[in-house]
């Protein structure tokens, strides 16, 4: 029996996938000093610089207060614990993007924990969400003919919450869905641009396929690949996918895949393995005693998340509710919250005005009328009742339409009374051309119909 | 080398006294201080960098010009600072091979603050490279000589701030103090030393060691002189997200208090075996001075300050393995293979130390017994006014002893560690000389942020006694 044939095996095997994703927050300074958060549209490397992000001797890190408030706004939205007491941690490792030869993150005690968010695909829960520092950039290329790493440190220190998600996720599909669900609430929040291509917001995907048997008795395997340097969701669906029948594969002949990181070469549509990861790397995590502990009160947290805007899908579904709109025309709304605010203006003013407001919406949507975030709403509306006006037209001229459409037509009229339906659509077009006026349609198909009966 | 009494063998307040009313320049000032350091520094080693002499010149004219009848007291005085303090445009090396050569793009904050007051940075002083030692031995630059006798170490890790100063190249100095390393120079060179509270003073620009446990003080030739430094050095920095936003008070206010009715405690864990029975003496002697002066003096126990070494050991060593990970040679200083053996077994230490699986052991348990060390010394503290204890075990050793003795070189610092591991002040004053002519210090203990009583406390004890009044035979002292 060939692979292909082997049903049975190949739906023995299921996705278990995490995502960790990091995003870099838009505060206008870095995360431990003054210096300039800028780092994509810096006009030169190494402007924004300073002694602290730099790690020169004496430096001393300062945390980024904005920073922390918004990472806490993110675990509200995101359904987490707030730790009421946390701490950052130095986290050892040796780069020469990483200046002081440890980055300060988080270790134990998080920000957030506990959270989740749902997917059209399933609830997808959150273990945690910390805040650390960015490393500087490492460019590869080759100066007076000699092969050197250039290090732009703009980057560095620059603000970047993880987001750890438990091995929830069952489809490829469902990890896309998760990642741009993520993306809409960072930027909703307007707390990071998350654009992919920059590095704004990277995507990690942990994943393990699951036999059966595991899944009976409810146990992980006993391995996972860690798939790194995804830039994109499609990139992502498809790498995940690409993980899912490499690994099935391993695995049904009898064997464990190595537990390892992989690169995605988008080109091939392959991931490839880039470094053993069998003995995790010993980091030597301990409290930054340059940084004292933060402490919150419930009563700050409370007033975090009543401060909270209205989230994407609460708005969706309450449009719907409220103003029949459906989502898939208002989604693209829900971008932001200035373009939110205003849609709600239309709706609420189209339902005034005793109009529909989907109707509205769908040709917003549909780019039949021109319109954008900012116009006034009466200004939009109007727009809609231009493009759904009729003149008026009276029986006598539809009649003379119809009596000039049907006498050029023989065939076609022979071939609706034989019972050949479709034909209508035809006829309503040639009528209404002939007519040469916005009109509505209904009116002339009843009549057109009748005389074709 | 002249035998004349000097201009800056005086006091804070006389210097200002006699600058004020023109009765001397900051010009003569640093003049004085450049020919000492000419004369001397070739022996004493105490600089690792001195500025320019027409340049030094240059600042004191200036200071001379800007005087007015508002200026700080530390106007147009010279003062050295240890190499751990960065300094724009002025090479800083922390005295390793490693930094050799490093001009710093930026300043530290206590130099800032100081040089505000008007005070002239003379040069940059020799130390146990990156705050690792007791002798400043452990230096790429020579070995710093003790001027009371210089066959013997100066103490460390601010070792060369103290040799200044005692030799008279300087009024006052700015050192840093991590596990003893202003006390145990200023102990050995017969001068004044300030451990301030955690917090007190920004560290921000400062080389850590250790950054639970580093503090930035001064050293003089008096507990008054110390005082008016202070009073320009402390203060919340934003810079510095440990420093601390208590108040500053006037610290000069207050010194003369009367002592009656102050309690004085003795931790009984300090007097043991390994005390010199020399400094016991001086400490003896010095009870009854406190109880003349109206106070009375106490024993106390503080059990925990018998693993004060390990918790300290474990902490710092931990501590400084991450600190000088930023020494990588990338974006300044040279490669890492530069490093002196004791740094190196100083780092290998604080690795293992946080290593998985040790991690828990060694460094996790150093933190929690400091937890219960911080209020076993509150508790004391509750009981008296002030700790009272010796600063080494002995006076300043030989040359040559302790660098070559890893384990007593750690155990030189039994006294001073446990103000650190607690955070708490530590003054260090003067307490009498050995048969051999070395000076002997002690030192005195309290709480967060009382160094206006410490500084009472030891001001009393100087208007009592003339230990702190002692030159050195090069200065012309009868030692």
């Amino acid at each position: 029996m060939t692979k292909q044939q082997d049903t049975t095996t190949a739906t023995a095997f299921s996705l278990i996938c995490g995502l960790e994703i990091h995003a870099e927050l838009k505060t206008s300074s870095k995360m431990f000093c003054g210096c300039k958060n800028d780092p994509f549209h810096a006009t030169q490397p190494n402007i924004h610089t300073c002694p602290v992000c730099l790690g020169m001797p004496g430096a001393l890190p300062v945390a980024n207060r904005t920073a922390i408030e918004w990472v806490i706004k993110l675990g509200l939205a995101l359904n987490c614990t707030i730790n009421l007491f946390s701490k950052f941690d130095r986290k050892h490792y040796f780069y020469p993007d990483l200046p002081k030869g440890y980055q300060i993150s988080q270790y134990d005690i998080p920000f957030c924990e506990d959270g989740y968010l749902d997917t059209p695909e399933g609830r997808v829960r959150i273990r945690r969400i910390h805040l650390e520092e960015d490393t500087a950039k490492l460019q590869h290329t080759t100066v007076d003919g000699k092969k050197v790493s250039l290090i732009d440190f703009n980057r560095s220190s620059v603000p970047l919450v993880e987001i750890v998600s438990e091995p929830d996720i069952t489809t490829p599909n469902q990890a896309k869905l998760y990642a741009k669900k993520i993306r809409q609430i960072l930027r909703y929040l307007d707390i990071a641009d998350c654009d992919m291509e920059q590095g704004g917001m990277r995507l990690e995907a942990n994943t393990s396929v699951q036999s059966e048997a595991e899944r009976t008795a409810g146990t992980l395997p006993a391995y996972k690949v860690e798939v790194k340097n995804i830039n994109s969701f499609r990139f992502l669906e498809q790498a995940i996918a690409f993980e899912v029948s490499r690994q099935t594969a391993v695995r049904e002949q009898g064997t464990l895949p190595p537990q390892e990181t992989r690169g995605y070469n988008s080109a091939k549509g392959e991931t490839f393995s880039q470094r053993s990861k069998e003995e995790a790397e010993d980091y030597r995590y301990f409290p930054d005693p340059d940084l004292p502990p933060i402490r919150f009160t419930p009563e700050w947290i409370e007033n975090q998340r009543e401060q909270l805007p209205e989230l994407p899908d609460s708005l969706l579904a309450r449009w719907e509710t409220t103003y029949g709109v459906e989502p898939r025309f208002a989604d693209s709304f829900v971008e932001s919250q200035t373009s939110a605010t205003w849609l709600e203006a239309v709706c609420n003013e189209t339902q005034q005005a005793n109009l529909k407001p989907n109707d509205v919406v769908s040709a917003i949507h549909n780019k039949k009328i021109v319109s954008t975030t900012g116009d006034a709403p009466e200004k939009t509306i109007a727009a809609y009742q231009a493009l759904v006006a009729t003149d008026a037209v009276s029986e006598s001229e539809v009649t003379t339409a119809i009596e000039t459409v049907m006498t050029a037509n023989p065939d076609a009229v022979a071939k609706y009374q034989a019972g050949d339906t479709k034909v209508m659509g035809f006829f309503m077009g040639q009528v209404i051309k002939e007519l040469g006026k916005k009109v509505d349609a209904n009116q002339i198909r009843e009549v057109l119909t009748k005389a074709l009966s | 080398m002249s035998n004349a009494p000097t201009l800056l063998a005086n006091s804070i307040a006389t210097l200002s006294h006699l600058l004020s009313s023109k009765q001397c320049s900051a010009v003569e000032l640093v003049t004085e201080a450049t020919q000492a350091i000419a004369d001397c520094d070739g022996t004493i080693n105490s600089f690792i960098t001195t500025r320019d002499p027409a340049e030094l010149l240059a600042s004191a004219q200036k200071s001379d010009e800007r005087r007015t009848p508002e200026s700080s007291p530390l106007e147009g005085l010279p003062y050295c600072a240890k190499d751990s303090y960065v300094t724009e445009g002025i090479q800083t090396t922390s005295a390793s091979a490693v930094l050799q050569g490093f001009i710093p793009p930026y300043t530290a904050t206590v130099i800032k603050k100081v040089d505000e007051h008007g005070a002239l940075l003379v040069g940059k002083n020799n130390q146990d490279a990156w705050g690792h030692g007791g002798s400043t031995e452990n230096t790429d630059f020579n070995p710093t000589k003790n001027p009371w006798n210089t066959a013997h170490t100066t103490g460390g890790s601010s070792g060369g701030t103290a040799a200044s100063i005692a030799s008279g190249m300087a009024v006052f100095g700015i050192g840093e103090d991590t596990g003893g390393s202003i006390r145990n120079p200023a102990s050995f060179c017969n001068l004044s030393g300030l451990k301030v509270t955690y917090g007190r003073v920004s560290r921000y620009g400062t080389i850590a060691y250790a950054s639970s446990l580093d503090t930035v003080g001064p050293l003089a030739k008096s507990v008054e002189d110390l005082a008016f430094i202070l009073q320009a050095m402390a203060g919340r920095d934003v810079l510095d997200g440990s420093s601390a936003h208590e108040t500053v008070p006037n610290y000069a206010e207050g010194l003369t208090t009367s002592l009656t009715g102050k309690v004085i405690g003795l931790p009984k864990e300090f007097f043991s075996d390994a005390l010199n029975p020399e400094v016991t003496t001086a400490i003896n002697q010095a009870t009854a001075v406190f109880e003349r002066l109206g106070a009375r003096c106490t024993t106390v126990s503080i059990p925990l300050l018998e693993q004060a070494i390990p918790m300290y050991y474990l902490l710092a060593l931990s501590e400084t393995s991450s600190n000088l990970a930023r020494y990588d040679s990338v974006r300044f200083g040279a490669g890492r293979e530069l490093f002196t053996p004791e740094t190196k077994r100083r780092i290998m230490l604080g690795t293992y130390a946080l290593s998985a699986g040790y991690a828990d052991e060694l460094y996790k348990k150093a933190q929690s017994a400091r937890t219960q060390l911080i209020a076993e010394c509150a508790s004391a503290l509750d009981q008296c006014d002030v700790l009272l204890g010796p600063v080494t075990p002995g006076p300043a050793p030989r040359l040559g002893e302790l660098i070559n003795d890893p384990v007593q070189n750690m155990l030189a610092d039994l006294f001073t560690v446990a103000s650190n591991v607690v955070g708490i002040p530590s003054l260090a004053l003067p307490a009498g000389f050995s048969e051999a002519g070395l000076p002997i210090g002690m030192q005195l203990m309290g709480k967060k942020f009382a160094e206006s009583t410490l500084l009472n406390v030891g001001h009393q004890f100087q208007t009592a006694t003339e230990w702190h009044t002692r030159a050195p035979k090069m200065l012309g002292g009868e030692a």
